[in-house]
């Protein structure tokens, strides 16, 4: 590397031009981030092709793979347990991201309110977001047991009758869904940064024209936090679409395949049935759908999500 | 920057002789009780933990474990290899932070203080793929480390990390250097520095937020990892804690008082990590807007 004195370094810009010195730039440029292009086409691109020839395919993994044309994706079609769990990712994101988010700026607006000790207050509406997922599948599996678990003893208390929870096909996915509400600490730090954002003298400005606590919220608060909030439905809604950790710890797709999750149902024919092609077919069907509501949502943004960058500083 | 702990601005105004007002208390009344609600599982967990196997299958639940039984957790240690799972889990969030703090932050010193031709160009390529929904590439990159013969090994959690590590951590090691005034760069090698100390001896020693704040976001994602270590490790004696827990599920599934304590031992030291560097865990949380799940 140019260890030579800083003159020696001045008198070969003047002799050559910064010609030398760019290309020099240019390749050491390129060493830092080799890795990081490699990588793209090693775990990205690469992949991506192979997963179109995979998903045209019928391979097991243990005889050569036979080319089946669109087969697999024909197949999507009259599966029922495709479209059943489609209809339930679906559901489960579509019910439950909005609900996350309201009950996250809820509990973001409630934690940036000015009272001595609040910030006790944050730590413990942040606490249970760092339960690893395994254990919280696990603690919600034990609290709603249906025998003697927790939620059944606090049903006993109002009087209600019992509920087996995560075995009654009606309830699974409502339950998966509140379940996911204990662990919103992260959309609740999000939204609570973008409300520390938000100045105070717009507040004080509404204030003085009048403006109640509801118009304050309609007309300061929301347009301000629109960024945060689309921002957030964004990762949300690409989040959920993948759920799958909890579903397959808590209930394998049970019961009658109520639970069953999209990613769930990739993963019984990649790595179960080993059905690698119909497995990179689901796979792609999804990227494909992710991307069309990742698009309307930035075309939807458009017309509510205020960006204000002269406010900015 | 949102922190749990007030922001600079809040404690300005405390300064100020900002004070409770009366009609503020009011408040406290849903946020301890929501709060309340949000704590009884956590405290549910460790209490069950703590209970003997007699008070754990009692119709009302007992609240207060008597006696305190500690015996649970040396339990989740003799009847299966826990030990051995945290010493997994611990060898593949140490090789990742290692992989992504310098890989990532490479790449990042690259993109924004290097010129080269089609920078901004592999830039927004690798930018691009935060938006990808990991499963597309799940089955083809299974069937690469299998045919390498790589299943059941560390190296599919390992590897992959050492090759730029993540565009979010790319991007947020690209935002934090970008604020790093230029002139630094320019003196250092005006006295003959090369690319890389400048990288190594004058970035990187300016770059501890950012270094902590990816750091723990990684730290904390592999230890939660479920999926990955589910596809590629079968043995017993390679099962991380994520997925060893299950185990105990499939094993001893009405033992909840050992998978309790189990569990409590998973979440330990997560808690110490957000209560030790509760400033940068909460930052990474906000910037990225993941929260390591």
């Amino acid at each position: 590397m140019s260890m030579s004195s800083a003159d020696g370094q001045a008198r070969l810009l003047a002799r050559r031009g910064p010609s030398k010195l760019a290309r020099r730039e240019a390749i050491e440029g390129y060493l830092f981030v080799l890795p990081a292009i490699l990588g793209f086409f090693i775990w990205v691109a690469g992949p991506m092709v192979a997963s179109v020839a995979i998903s045209l395919s019928r391979w097991d993994l243990f005889t050569p793979p036979v080319w089946v044309g669109a087969a697999n994706y024909a197949k999507l079609g009259p599966d029922p347990l495709f479209s059943k769990s489609l209809v339930n990712t679906a559901f489960y994101t579509f019910v439950g991201v909005p609900l996350h988010l309201i009950v996250a700026l809820l509990a973001a607006m409630l934690l940036n309110v000015k009272v001595y000790g609040i910030s006790i207050y944050r730590t413990a509406f942040y606490v249970p977001s760092i339960v690893p997922v395994v254990a919280n599948t696990l603690l919600w599996l034990w609290i709603l047991q249906p025998e003697f678990g927790l939620a059944n003893a606090v049903i006993d208390l109002v009087g209600l009758p019992r509920q087996t929870w995560l075995h009654d096909p009606v309830l699974a996915k409502p339950v998966f869904i509140v379940m996911s509400l204990w662990s919103l600490g992260t959309q609740m730090v999000i939204f609570l940064a973008g409300l520390q954002g938000i100045p105070e003298t717009l507040y004080e400005a509404a204030a003085i024209d009048g403006a109640g606590r509801i118009t304050r919220f309609q007309s300061v608060t929301l347009p301000l936090l629109s960024p945060v909030v689309f921002f957030n439905l964004v990762i949300a809604i690409i989040g959920s679409f993948q759920v799958f950790a909890v579903a397959f710890i808590a209930t394998q797709g049970g019961p009658n395949d109520e639970t069953l999750f999209y990613v769930l149902y990739v993963f019984r024919h990649g790595f179960e049935f080993f059905n690698m092609g119909y497995a990179a077919a689901l796979a792609w069907v999804l990227f494909a759908i992710v991307l069309v509501f990742t698009l309307i949502q930035f075309a939807m943004s458009r017309s509510w999500v205020y960006y204000e960058s002269y406010l900015k500083r | 920057m949102a922190e749990l702990a007030l922001s600079r601005k809040e404690q300005a105004a405390g300064r100020t002789g900002w004070r409770p007002r009366a009609s503020r208390l009011v408040w406290y009344v849903p946020l301890t009780l929501w709060g309340a609600v949000l704590l009884v599982p956590l405290y549910w967990l460790i209490a069950s933990s703590l209970k003997e196997r007699g008070q754990v299958f009692v119709v009302p639940p007992i609240w207060i474990p008597d006696p305190i039984v500690w015996e649970n957790y040396p339990r989740a240690f003799s009847v299966l290899p826990f030990g051995m799972f945290l010493r997994n889990s611990l060898t593949i969030v140490v090789l990742n932070l290692i992989g992504v703090l310098l890989t990532s932050s490479m790449a990042a010193f690259g993109f924004s203080r290097m010129r080269f031709p089609l920078r901004n160009l592999w830039f927004a390529l690798i930018i691009s793929t935060m938006m990808l929904p990991g499963v597309v590439t799940l089955i083809p990159t299974f069937i690469v480390f299998k045919s390498l013969n790589w299943v059941n090994t560390f190296l599919p959690l390992i590897v992959p990390t050492f090759f730029g590590g993540g565009a979010f951590n790319i991007f947020l090691f690209r935002q934090f250097f970008l604020t790093i005034p230029y002139e630094m760069d320019e003196a250092a090698r005006i006295d003959g520095a090369s690319s890389f100390r400048v990288y190594w001896q004058i970035i990187l020693p300016l770059s501890g937020p950012v270094l902590a704040s990816v750091g723990i976001f990684n730290v904390v994602w592999n230890w939660n990892d479920f999926l990955h270590p589910l596809i590629y490790l079968h043995g017993e004696e390679r099962l991380t804690v994520a997925v060893g827990l299950r185990l105990f599920q499939g094993m001893y599934w009405q033992d909840w008082s050992l998978m309790m304590a189990a569990s409590t031992v998973m979440l330990l030291p997560m808690l110490v990590l957000f209560f030790v560097a509760q400033r940068y865990f909460v930052q990474g949380v906000t910037v990225t807007g993941f929260g390591g799940r």
